[in-house]
């Protein structure tokens, strides 16, 4: 058994002195992901405000400078121009310059003393989905409102009162939606690309071919390397849950030593995905390239950003085999679930088994001696 | 198949009807010899002539296609962990990292081989004192010069006292000094048993060895001492002699030399030329024949031949029969 792992301690200790002799590499590594996630985490809002509207106002009396009233308290629209006619209107849209454009027809305030239904006309420029679908809840539910306020008899109830309770994030805030999916593709990246060099600079130095004349396994070379940089990993995840806590102010609603053991075996199949990538590239140049393989399934596929559920059946399919789509859910889990061990262990077992897959890949690699040298 | 024969005692190398093909290439066809204990064995040939496929074999990097390779006694075929233990092995590339000091490679090496750290220090200790690497312990691999990368490769390559050395072209690249004190240091490595097994294209190199052997499209085509091979009738052929012919237009003097009856074969070396010629061949005559072309000749001596003499003698007769063959 000791055997299968031979040249382990000498291959672990000679890294950790690659990486000290290399402090820059090592700063950049750990520093660049915390600078994103500063910059994402304070960049990105997913809760849409403030939509810049157009107005033409074609009324102007007292019901429809209401109307518009609470059109702009909804938090939803910006008014940024009043226009005077239907040109100005669309020009506006057109340009780019408004999202949305709001028009009041000039019989309007006559139409509801009348007791008859006015018409507001909703202009959406739906070229972004998640804009367009808030626009237009929030005006069906203004209208609605509307109605309703004038139909009831005063202070009289509604006969069904919906009370939604949000759960979790009663806020909405998005860096807490946000930020735990954030993490994972943070660490993946780090780890993913440290060790995508770790063999491929042996193969150019020609090391490697000298260390497959000497009895050094290739379990022992390949987990000596993967080691340290688990531990610079592990340390990343430190600083980021740091972040996360005190600077974005994301309550952690779970248990954080289970957050650090469950993130273990993500950081394995991180690792051994980047060894692997490693023993598959034949120079440094195509072992970036490489290492950038995985990054896009990861964003889009994990669950990070789009919603794994609602996703084609092919894709959703897919995102079973992307390591990140199971972190996602350990760290949603437990960051804003305050999810336990018993919710999340399955998770953690997929990414052991998966890393442990990719290692046996890449040992086997070695052992039949296919790296080309 | 395990040890074959009685005499593999006092063999460091046996190599019995090796091939290696690649598919439809065959890169080492039918390759036999025997290295001896504490020989320095030259093993050379052209660029592509399967060299390095030969070290890969008896190194277990690379499988047998047929034939049967024993190293230290061990069947390399079944045994390649065992004789990767007793062998020290130096690549083409000096495959040390650059930035690792010097004591940083050689313990690593060390721990691969798993030295314990009293064995580790002896070790250290005598490489340092041998390859007189003492002042530049603390400097990083990547600032040593050429010569003293290669004697910490060959530090690092021979810390767990193997019995044998793999050596792939050691000497490529650095200057002639320190290729002159590697030879120095191999010789008295050699002296005290350790077998080496060297690649070189440096003829001078060659002539140094005990034994060498010539490959040729990847079949041995000269195998003995540097003494018995330049004894090789082919290379001495019947009623020839070598001769050698100075002067300082040796261009145009070969080309009238070829045409003079009597003159076997020619080559330009520098300033002179080398020449077989029939064993009544007259000097004076050349002499007189190139100076009244408007050639002076300086001297015209017997020569016997050098090593690369043989070498490229054996390489012309086969390149013809392969060109017979083919046609």
């Amino acid at each position: 058994m000791r055997d299968l792992f031979r040249g382990f301690g000498a291959v672990f200790f000679k890294e950790v002195l690659h990486v000290r002799r290399d402090p820059a590499t090592l700063f950049f590594s750990l520093f660049i992901p915390l600078l994103q996630m500063v910059v994402l985490g304070f960049g990105i809002d997913t809760n849409i405000r403030q939509v810049n509207t157009v107005v033409y106002n074609a009324d102007g009396r007292q019901e429809s400078r209401e109307l518009l009233d609470r059109l702009r308290n909804s938090d939803t629209f910006h008014v940024i121009r009043y226009v005077e006619n239907d040109r100005e209107l669309n020009d506006e849209i057109i340009s780019g310059r408004a999202r949305a454009g709001i028009k009041i027809p000039a019989d309007y305030s006559d139409r509801l003393l009348h007791g008859m239904s006015a018409q507001v006309l909703v202009l959406i420029d739906g070229s972004d989905s998640s804009v367009a679908g808030q626009a237009i809840n929030v005006t069906t539910a203004i209208g609605l409102d509307e109605s309703l306020r004038r139909a009831l008899p005063n202070g009289e109830n509604f006969a069904v009162d919906m009370r939604p309770k949000l759960l979790f994030n009663p806020d909405s805030r998005s860096p807490n939606f946000f930020l735990p999916g954030l993490m994972s593709i943070l660490l993946l990246n780090v780890t993913t690309f440290l060790t995508a060099f770790a063999i491929v600079r042996e193969k150019e130095q020609g090391t490697l071919e000298q260390l497959f004349v000497t009895p050094v396994k290739p379990y022992g070379l390949l987990l000596g390397k993967l080691l340290p940089y688990f531990f610079i990993g592990f340390f990343e995840l430190c600083a980021i849950v740091f972040f996360m806590r005190f600077i974005f102010l994301v309550p952690i609603h779970g248990n954080l030593p289970l957050l650090a053991f469950l993130s273990l075996p993500y950081l394995f199949v991180s690792l051994s995905l980047g060894i692997l990538i490693s023993s598959k590239a034949g120079t440094q140049a195509q072992a970036v390239q490489l290492a950038f393989l995985p990054i896009l399934p990861s964003v889009f596929f994990s669950g990070y950003i789009f919603p794994r559920e609602t996703m084609p059946w092919i894709f959703h399919a897919l995102s079973y085999l992307v390591p990140a789509s199971y972190f996602v859910n350990i760290a949603r889990g437990i960051i804003l679930r305050g999810a336990g061990l018993r919710h999340l262990w399955s998770d953690a077992l997929v990414l052991f088994v998966m890393g442990t897959f990719l290692l046996v890949v890449a040992a086997r690699r070695f052992q039949n001696k296919v790296i080309t040298t | 198949m395990a040890e074959s024969g009685p005499s593999l005692a006092k063999t460091a190398v046996l190599a019995e009807h090796l091939v290696r093909k690649f598919g439809d290439f065959t890169a080492v066809a039918d390759v036999s010899f025997r290295v001896e204990a504490g020989e320095i064995f030259g093993f050379l040939g052209p660029n592509g002539s399967g060299k390095t496929t030969v070290i890969k074999m008896l190194t277990g990097l690379l499988p047998l296609t047929a034939g049967g390779a024993w190293v230290e006694g061990l069947d390399v075929r079944t045994d390649s962990e065992r004789v990767r233990e007793r062998i020290g092995y130096m690549s083409q590339k000096f495959s040390l990292y650059d930035d690792l000091t010097v004591t940083e490679n050689l313990q690593f090496y060390g721990r691969i081989y798993g030295l314990d750290a009293a064995r580790m220090q002896r070790r250290m200790d005598e490489i340092v004192h041998l390859n007189g690497l003492k002042p530049y312990l603390e400097r990083r691999a990547a600032q040593l010069s050429g010569g003293w990368k290669q004697r910490l490769a060959l530090g690092c390559a021979m810390l767990h006292e193997p019995k044998l050395l793999f050596m792939d072209e050691p000497t490529a690249g650095i200057d002639p000094v320190a290729r002159r004190e590697l030879w120095d240091l191999l010789f008295e490595l050699s002296g005290q048993g350790i077998t080496f097994f060297v690649t070189t294209h440096y003829m001078d190199e060659a002539e140094r060895c005990n034994h060498v052997a010539y490959i040729y499209y990847g079949k041995i085509i000269a195998d003995g001492t540097p003494a018995e091979l330049k004894q090789l009738p082919e290379v001495r052929p019947k009623g020839a002699k070598r001769i050698e012919i100075t002067t300082p237009e040796v261009t145009r003097a070969l080309r009238l030399l070829r045409k003079i009856p009597g003159v076997r074969s020619a080559t330009i070396f520098g300033e002179s030329i080398h020449a077989l010629v029939d064993e009544d061949f007259s000097a004076e005559h050349v002499r007189k024949r190139l100076q009244s072309e408007g050639m002076p000749v300086t001297e015209i001596r017997g020569l016997t031949p050098s090593l690369e003499d043989v070498f490229m003698e054996l390489t012309y007769r086969r390149q013809a029969e392969r060109e017979a063959a083919g046609a």
